[in-house]
């Protein structure tokens, strides 16, 4: 899934890092025993991780000073790789994701907080339409995986739930 | 001129379109579901979005979805490409209100020219031939017979509401009508719970021939000629050339001259296709109906006349007038497209499909390709079984042709059966290779 609002980057483009050489990486990793690879250059940097069992989870930032990738830096911490522990909340419809709501209003939730099934965690706004999402499960907001004003799309995940 | 469009479709046309705003220098947003992540639009465009699960009214049918991709994506038009929500006036209307360019003609054109009894009309009114038949419901067996004498016999008597060959029985004279119009009411009554009636003369052997039509928003109004898509099974198109064989220019100057006072009637705006029958006689021609859509076989038209149809459709919602005149369109040589889909042709054309495991594309001077697919792609279940488009243009039909053929035993699809075959077999009939063939070709001559 591509972060929205970013430019895709092409064959052939200004990455320093050519596809086919992200595949002999994608290898390396896959075929040794490294857990996580990251290789940079100047401000671009890939970031190579294997978790177990599935393929290796793969991300590629510009420098935070890009305000368009500046998300992706989120996704990347290792304590929250989206596969892994909690339930992913996702969401059921491609708007703007807003984590309170109104704008000086306190978020609904924030990390290491419980909720029920059924409460509200955040808004997705769709077409001025402010929509309640609302936790699907019991437990605790484990991460957030989303920035709040930023783009979401259907089946994103936008926050995880340790359940119990 | 747009800086980004989003493209409402899947497949081969949201592809075509993505290549033509790549080379307009326009930003192109693909929506997908969940089924088409690993689709070439989706890859190829710049940005794209999830927009729901796999099933059409929760994804591509989905207004909001698509509206709210649009919106946050900073998109200023869409595509509709064709099918979907292509002649949807109401996503038409909804996208004008969200302050978006919809890429193709007015919610009010779209309306209008879609309820086939008011197109009728205002054909009629503009001086288009139409089939003649009934003024609209005939009321008892009585009007019934009375309006066949007037047009002759064979008549066919008609569902006002129907659709899918659903209440439409033929009737060869005057004492089969009572016991048509009793059965048809009754099978509309059942199916579309509407039983009213309308008549229509038969057109007996009939071939499909429509008008390419393009109009800007200062009434500028043109035609690209014209199209044969004879070659149907149960009335989906196989194929299609243009120009059409078998008809003389003064009727091929006619049926371009009433394509466009039709459309002007409309005051149409962008690309849209008027679709007549054209009787055994080659001579006489009636409106069928238009489609306010860009068609599948575009690309016939454009190798003949070397005109960028979607192209001109941006360029028109863009408001921008049309850069050419009619004088300026010639169509040259001939061009024929197969529509190369993945279905069991020895199973009832049933629809197959799978995972492609080997896929090659013919190539060469004059030959085409418009697919989506590539080597291990997966056909979805949920849409239509098109997976490619071959065209082929030479300097004359004969050249067309064999380029046709070269191209079809040129191209390698494994994995799933196609009806590559069934397109060797069409080339190859005698009836075919001369030009001469109508609607009933694909049953009565192929047996199938």
């Amino acid at each position: 899934m591509v972060q929205l609002g970013s430019r895709k980057n092409h064959l052939g483009g200004e990455m320093f890092v050519k596809l086919a050489e992200i595949r002999a990486l994608i290898e390396l990793v896959e075929a040794s025993e490294i857990s996580e690879l990251e290789v940079a250059q100047g401000d671009e940097k890939i970031r190579i991780v294997k978790s177990s069992g599935a393929p290796p989870h793969i991300s590629y930032t510009r420098s935070a000073t890009d305000l368009s990738q500046a998300p992706q830096t989120v996704q990347e911490q290792p304590s929250a790789p989206e596969e892994a522990d909690g339930h992913a909340l996702k969401s059921p419809m491609v708007g703007t994701f807003y984590r309170s709501p109104s704008p000086d209003a306190d978020p609904f939730v924030g990390v290491g907080d419980g909720v029920q099934i059924g409460q509200v965690l955040c808004i997705v706004e769709a077409m001025k339409l402010m929509n309640e999402i609302e936790a699907d499960i019991t437990g605790t907001v484990e991460a957030i995986l989303v920035e709040n004003g930023q783009p979401v799309e259907f089946g994103q995940p936008l926050l995880t739930i340790r359940p119990g | 001129m747009f800086d980004k469009i989003l493209v409402a479709n899947r497949g081969e046309i949201a592809l075509r379109v993505i290549r033509a705003c790549k080379e307009m220098g326009i930003g192109t947003v693909a929506v997908y579901s969940e089924a088409d992540e690993m689709s070439l639009h989706v890859r190829l465009a710049d940005e794209d979005v999830c927009i729901g699960p796999a099933p059409p009214d929760r994804s591509y049918n989905n207004i909001p979805a698509i509206i709210s991709a649009a919106e946050v994506t900073g998109a200023q038009a869409i595509h509709p490409g064709y099918g979907f929500l292509a002649e949807n006036a109401r996503f038409a209307e909804i996208a004008e209100a969200c302050e978006l360019s919809f890429i193709g003609p007015t919610a009010a054109q779209i309306r209008l020219l879609g309820d086939k009894a008011s197109a009728k009309r205002i054909m009629a009114e503009a001086g288009v031939p139409v089939v003649p038949g009934s003024e609209g419901v005939v009321e008892s067996v009585a009007h019934a017979r009375e309006v066949a004498d007037q047009i002759g016999y064979p008549v066919v008597v008609k569902a006002v509401s129907g659709g899918g060959g659903r209440g439409i029985r033929y009737v060869d004279s005057s004492d089969q009508i009572a016991r048509a119009f009793a059965v048809s009411s009754a099978e509309a009554e059942a199916v579309f719970g509407d039983g009213s009636l309308y008549l229509e003369k038969r057109v007996v052997n009939p071939r499909h021939v429509e008008v390419q039509i393009l109009g800007d928003q200062r009434g500028g109004t043109i035609h690209l000629g014209e199209r044969n898509c004879s070659i149907q099974r149960r009335s989906q198109k196989l194929l299609e050339e243009a120009p059409s064989p078998g008809i003389s220019n003064e009727v091929r100057k006619a049926m371009g001259e009433a394509a466009v006072a039709g459309a002007k009637a409309v005051d149409y705006r962008n690309a849209g296709t008027i679709e007549f029958l054209l009787d055994s006689d080659g001579e006489r021609f009636y409106f069928m109906e238009m489609n306010t859509r860009v068609q599948v076989e575009h690309p016939v038209t454009e190798m003949a006349t070397g005109i960028d149809i979607v192209k001109e459709q941006i360029s028109i919602a863009a408001e921008a007038p049309l850069s050419f005149g009619q004088e300026d369109v010639a169509l040259t040589g001939h061009s024929i497209e197969c529509r190369i889909n993945a279905e069991d042709t020895k199973a009832d054309f049933r629809p197959t499909p799978g995972t492609i495991t080997y896929f090659h594309t013919p190539g060469g001077f004059g030959v085409r390709v418009d697919t989506h697919v590539y080597d291990n792609y997966q056909i979805p279940q949920y849409y239509d079984s098109m997976i490619a488009k071959l065209i082929t243009h030479g300097d004359c039909r004969d050249e067309a042709i064999a380029r046709m053929e070269r191209s079809l035993e040129e191209f390698y699809i494994d994995g799933v059966p196609t009806t590559i075959p069934f397109h060797q077999a069409v080339m190859a009939h005698p009836s075919f290779r001369a030009g001469d063939y109508d609607l009933t070709f694909v049953e009565s001559k192929l047996g199938n």
